[in-house]
């Protein structure tokens, strides 16, 4: 703050307040409705006070979920999800920083095609070889499981990149003199890089296990058995149904559940996320 | 990449460290993009028993196509209409965050969090609450004389989803421009100040050019995210309708090759949004090698 305006200020906090209370509005909709039950959707006006009925939605969707819509209960679509989810993100931590490792500390024919077949997975979402990707899934078997929904996600040019950025900055004389003392690369790895680039690699996991979580062209493609489906495949399911309205307070509790655990790790961690952010973005 | 570090000299124990990762790349991303190209040029009967090479037909016949076109459009109108709005509002809202002292991390926590919702709950959230017949926008616009119904109207399709697909993003881009704004040296504003430049002249004249970089480099992201990180937005509020108005690119890609099977066409589709992609991504490298410059 340059000079003190305070009407400025005023206008400031007004600002921010009215940010707040913008971004928060659609949870708190979404946290209303999962309070009501079923009737309170017929017609009129959706509520905006708090129901009695939260307990009943909330037992419900996870012990047995909406059986109409043929989703399974809640609670495996939050178990398949956090696989899921840890999946993704302890996979791509650990080939990145095994390939980071190969890049930075060793000279071999074909590294800078090792460098740039990686560098290329930047340009390559899912979302332009749908198809192609579905049919040498659907060719290895891995359609409906864990290794289905993770494995085809977990390379990782931005994560390969950002190892490799932390392993340039550690200093070569602590190389040599783990050499001098003896050490072999995978002591030198096990022993000096992983302690060293911990907090990277926690900030690195907060921002990967949100990615994961939130996936979902890619579930939806792989699981056309209900029991991998992920929540937030789920819930798009439970939302649509034909010719009727959906039962509003079902879904508003299963979008309330599928959104707690990212939403706590941002909260919880932000430090962490902050920085994961960042830096995966250099 | 060329530097002069010492290293170890196993011969063999890399390409074991490298091969998870270049197994994976090779496997999910270099095979399926190299079939979609070549998938491109190939053209099947309705019955999938021939398959003839018909060169860059499918290309033509793409940007003949009106519906391609269309989505095209559409595309264009739903990135920037949502690049603008979330950079927009992110923007007011980092400026007043740089303003306070104390209650900054308070500020930035209660605004930050939407990041981890994913795309497809924000889209189910607004439209429950634009929900023509009980939600509480459609009620209060229709206080004003306007009868909301995204199910029909092409604008008010549009304007849900670009609304959706904001919301979400706006924390993204409120933490980067408080980065960005933290980094303008205070002695610039400050000298500004005694010159007597008010907060205005102050925001045009010295914040908003030291933010080009910054800003330039969420427009970039941005627009990637609008185009592919988007999908599940359209797919579980409008479904590209009415009548394909939000129709973008990603979903059009996912609806002609999944559901239509018409595998030559959406691998073209597959094949544009490849070049798409590595220009925007280009683009964003050129950006981080600026930023080290200076």
């Amino acid at each position: 703050m340059v000079e003190n305006r305070p009407w400025l200020n005023i206008l400031a906090h007004a600002v921010l307040i009215a940010g707040v209370l913008v971004v928060a509005f659609p949870v708190y909709i979404a946290f209303i409705a999962s309070t009501h039950g079923p009737n309170d959707f017929m017609s009129g006006l959706i509520p905006l006070w708090p129901g009695s009925h939260m307990v009943a939605n909330y037992s419900t969707i996870l012990s047995t979920g909406i059986s109409t819509s043929g989703a399974p209960p809640m609670k495996l679509m939050l178990w398949n999800s956090f696989v899921m989810a840890m999946m993704i993100a302890v996979g791509k931590i650990a080939i990145s920083i095994l390939s980071a490792f190969a890049i930075v500390y060793f000279r071999f024919p074909g590294r800078m095609i090792a460098f740039w077949m990686i560098f290329i997975t930047l340009m390559l979402p899912v979302e332009v070889r749908i198809f192609p990707t579905f049919k040498v899934v659907a060719d290895l078997g891995m359609l409906n499981s864990y290794a289905g929904l993770s494995i085809p996600l977990i390379a990782s040019a931005t994560a390969t990149f950002l190892f490799r950025q932390v392993f340039m900055t550690i200093p070569t004389e602590l190389m040599e003199a783990a050499r001098i003392d003896g050490a072999g690369p995978m002591k030198f790895f096990r022993d000096i890089l992983i302690p060293l680039s911990r907090t990277n690699m926690a900030a690195l996991f907060v921002i990967l296990f949100i990615y994961g979580w939130n996936q979902y062209l890619w579930p939806l493609l792989v699981t056309t058995d209900s029991s991998y489906q992920t929540v937030v495949t789920g819930i798009k399911r439970m939302a649509d149904v034909a010719d009727a309205e959906p039962q509003w307070n079902f879904v508003m509790t299963a979008v309330v559940l599928a959104m707690l655990p990212p939403v706590a790790v941002v909260i919880f961690m932000q430090r962490l996320f902050v920085k994961g952010l960042v830096e995966t973005e250099k | 990449m060329s530097d002069n570090r010492t290293v170890f000299g196993a011969k063999l124990l890399p390409y074991f460290l490298l091969f998870p990762q270049l197994a994976v790349t090779a496997i999910f991303f270099l095979w399926p993009a190299g079939q979609a190209v070549w998938q491109s040029f190939l053209r099947q009967d309705a019955f999938g028993l021939k398959t003839l090479f018909v060169g860059l037909a499918n290309y033509r016949a793409l940007f003949q196509d009106p519906d391609y076109l269309n989505s095209l459009q559409v595309t264009l109108v739903f990135a920037i209409s949502v690049t603008v709005l979330s950079l927009g509002v992110a923007l007011i809202l980092a400026l007043a965050v740089d303003r306070m002292i104390r209650s900054a991390t308070v500020y930035t926590t209660l605004l930050v969090w939407p990041y981890a919702v994913a795309p497809a709950i924000a889209g189910i959230m607004w439209w429950f609450m634009f929900n023509p017949s009980i939600g509480l926008f459609p009620y209060m616009l229709a206080m004003v004389g306007y009868h909301w119904d995204h199910s029909l109207k092409a604008g008010d399709a549009m304007i849900l989803v670009v609304i959706a697909a904001a919301w979400k993003q706006i924390s993204y881009n409120f933490l980067f421009f408080v980065a960005g704004l933290q980094a303008i040296p205070a002695s610039l504003r400050e000298a500004a100040a005694i010159d007597g430049a008010g907060p205005v002249k102050r925001f045009w004249s010295i914040t908003l050019p030291m933010l080009s970089p910054t800003t330039f480099f969420l427009m970039v992201v941005n627009v990637v995210y609008a185009m592919f990180d988007t999908f599940a937005v359209i797919h579980a509020t409008t479904q590209g309708g009415p009548a394909q108005a939000t129709d973008i690119l990603v979903y059009k890609v996912y609806d002609d090759g999944f559901i239509g099977h018409n595998l030559g066409s959406s691998a073209a589709q597959s094949v544009v949004l490849m070049a798409i992609v590595i220009v925007l991504t280009v683009a964003q490298f050129r950006w981080v090698e600026r930023r080290v410059q200076y």
